[in-house]
């Protein structure tokens, strides 16, 4: 017997009983836009991440901090252009990437950023530093109103970031920029 | 070695023990903050709980079903009886590619088959990517926590660890210092693995993808620059529908490490352009405990350590007191039911307080199981005598009303008398860190017959 009907043969003798899926429950009472942007920049806020507004974007991605930058947005544009890369090892390079993202939440600062969005799966990881640019009409409440908003087989890869890569492994001590992006930084736009 | 045994090895250290106990004390603190803000929180842990309720008994059909949407996805789907043919499908498919080096993100799973030492052993170096898992790889110790591996380790032998093996300064122990040179250390093995594996915190049945979170990226650094991507799960990570992510999202961060949501929820259902994508579903031992009706609860687990951090016993005795892979009190429900003989002893690692059942984000009755469980351990003889003649004897005198009132009795005046030698030696476990109350002068059933006689 093959190991899958083997372990399937297992389940059927040793399942319980089937119980219903419960029905998942009405969203709660949806507030004003102004306090989901609220709770959304607070939450994010309290995980380092930082808020831009859109007319700072085309002189961040000109400071000259950032070496190679890559961006999705035509009015801030980067320097190396992804759509002309095949290899993700030769993002390796990347200082700042702005890319767009579909869907924030304000319970948690998650945000959806797909390979649509990204090009590169890896680009959102890869770049030392982050930029998402999200509008405001599309900020959700819950994880449960992103999960209706959002078709997660869409795209092959699609990911929820909800602040810069961090880590609190060594005694409990928060550090920013553990293998991901050292910074994030959101910008809401109408 | 028991538990205890081990455990009396960690309490040695009086200042670490405090610390390690204040370390989890903190995060249970954080999960506590973060659900106050979730008026929800206790209905959400219900869905959590009667979603997974519905897997285990409809586990075989949305394992087919996952099955045939992650093929027509474009993924080459495995299945694994056990720890060794799971850790044959990983090598065969390393081998097919010719990989020698490949990058690990966390999974417990792979530690249950001591995947790193099979791989290792036939000529595959295994670097792991989680900052704690590499900390504990380096230093050749196994996780001592599922969430945080290194929890255990303080900063200064963290710092030496790496001044040996990475060439940081000596004596530096900053944590923003000793995370830089990890980064970059385990970016030169990013960008050089020829294959990356993860565990799988979810698999969606109705989509035929998979959910891992983390927080430092370091999953998705390995995924998306190798050619190969390798996930590994165990039977119970099914969930059916996307929807069901709300809940289990929600559940997870919060109850782990008191974060409204991990910084990275990656949803992966198809292989990358020009890359492959494969799912390893194991089984090991599962079926068996999906078997166990007082047992099978613990297959709903989401392995997000909040009893761990709760647990008064694990706080004060470290995870590798527990000898398994998974530690603290789900660990100790999950490893009698794979070697009774050997994790027996796990069940009685506990106070039975309850706190783990009360933390836990999909309502397993932990504590209920522990005791359970020492039963089992009991009727199948596996009892220590220095556990099991005591219990008899107490069984004995609890069945025969005469026999208590008078070791009752016996038991006050010995007390008085006996010198602290009779009371306090080797054949009494419980009198080595325990006092006994000064003794009363009458027994309850005495005082209550009095105060009825008085009253009346």
């Amino acid at each position: 017997m093959s190991s899958r009907s083997a372990i399937l043969e297992g389940i059927r003798e040793n399942k319980p009983a089937s119980r219903p899926l419960p029905t998942m429950p009405p969203d709660p009472p949806r507030p004003s836009t102004e306090a989901w942007e609220a709770a959304f920049r607070e939450v994010l806020t309290a995980s380092k991440t930082s808020f831009i507004q859109p007319r700072e974007l085309a002189a961040l991605v000109r400071d000259p901090a950032y070496r190679t930058v890559v961006s999705t947005l035509p009015d801030a544009a980067g320097n190396l252009d992804v759509r002309a890369i095949d290899d993700p090892l030769q993002l390796a390079g990347v200082d700042l990437a702005v890319l767009e993202a579909r869907i924030g939440v304000a319970e948690n600062g998650a945000m959806w950023v797909s390979e649509t969005e990204s090009l590169h799966r890896v680009l959102p990881f890869i770049t030392q530093h982050l930029v998402l640019v999200l509008d405001r009409k599309n900020l959700v409440g819950t994880m449960h109103e992103a999960y209706r908003r959002v078709k997660i087989d869409a795209t092959g890869f699609g990911v929820f970031i909800a602040g810069p890569s961090k880590t609190a492994d060594i005694e409990q001590s928060l550090v920013i920029g553990a293998h991901g992006p050292r910074s994030l930084v959101v910008c809401l736009r109408d | 070695m028991s538990h205890a045994k081990r455990a009396a090895e960690f309490l040695l250290d009086e200042d670490r023990t405090d610390w390690h106990d204040q370390s989890l004390w903190h995060v249970r603190s954080k999960r506590d903050g973060s659900i106050a803000g979730i008026p929800e929180w206790e209905a959400l842990r219900q869905l959590g709980s009667d979603i997974k309720d519905n897997v285990l008994g409809n586990l075989d059909a949305y394992l087919e079903q996952f099955e045939e949407k992650a093929r027509a996805n474009g993924v080459i789907v495995h299945w694994a009886r056990d720890a060794a043919e799971h850790n044959a499908i990983v090598h065969g498919v390393l081998e097919k590619h010719g990989v020698d080096r490949i990058v690990k993100s966390k999974s417990m799973l792979t530690e249950e088959c001591h995947l790193n030492e099979y791989l290792a052993g036939r000529g595959v170096k295994v670097v792991d990517t989680d900052l704690g898992e590499r900390i504990i790889q380096l230093k050749k110790e196994p996780p001592s926590h599922i969430v945080m591996p290194a929890i255990h380790l303080k900063k200064e032998e963290i710092g030496a660890l790496f001044h040996e093996q990475l060439g940081t300064d000596e004596g530096a122990s900053d944590p923003q210092y000793l995370t830089e040179a990890a980064r970059q250390h385990l970016r030169e093995k990013f960008l050089a693995a020829k294959a990356a594996i993860t565990g799988v915190n979810f698999a969606i049945a109705d989509t035929g993808g998979i959910v891992v979170c983390t927080n430092e990226g370091n999953a998705d650094m390995g995924v998306h620059l190798a050619p190969v991507q390798i996930h590994c799960m165990g039977i119970e990570k099914i969930i059916p529908r996307a929807e069901h992510l709300g809940v289990f999202t929600r559940l997870l961060g919060r109850s782990a490490t008191g974060q409204p949501i991990t910084i990275y929820t990656s949803h992966h259902h198809r292989p990358k352009p020009g890359g492959e994508m494969h799912v390893v579903i194991v089984d090991n031992g599962r079926t068996r405990q999906l078997g166990r009706e007082d047992f099978r609860n613990s297959l709903k687990c989401i392995r997000c350590g909040a009893c761990m951090n709760t647990c008064p016993i694990y706080r004060r005795s470290g995870g590798h007191s527990y000898d398994h892979t998974i530690p603290g009190p789900i660990g100790s429900i999950l490893s009698p039911g794979i070697d009774l003989k050997k994790h027996g002893d796990l069940a009685f690692a506990s106070t039975l307080c309850g706190s783990c059942s009360d933390v836990c984000p999909v309502k397993i009755d932990i504590h209920d199981q522990l005791y359970k469980w020492r039963q089992v351990v009991s009727e199948e003889g596996h009892l220590t005598n220095a556990k099991r003649l005591p219990l008899l004897g107490a069984g004995k005198a609890l069945r025969h009303n005469g026999l208590y009132n008078f070791m009752g009795k016996a038991a006050r005046v010995a007390l008085k008398l006996a010198p602290r030698m009779a009371v306090y030696n080797r054949f009494n476990a419980w009198g080595k860190s325990r006092e006994l109350p000064e003794s009363p002068e009458e027994s309850f059933k005495d005082w209550h017959a009095r105060q009825q006689k008085d009253n009346a």
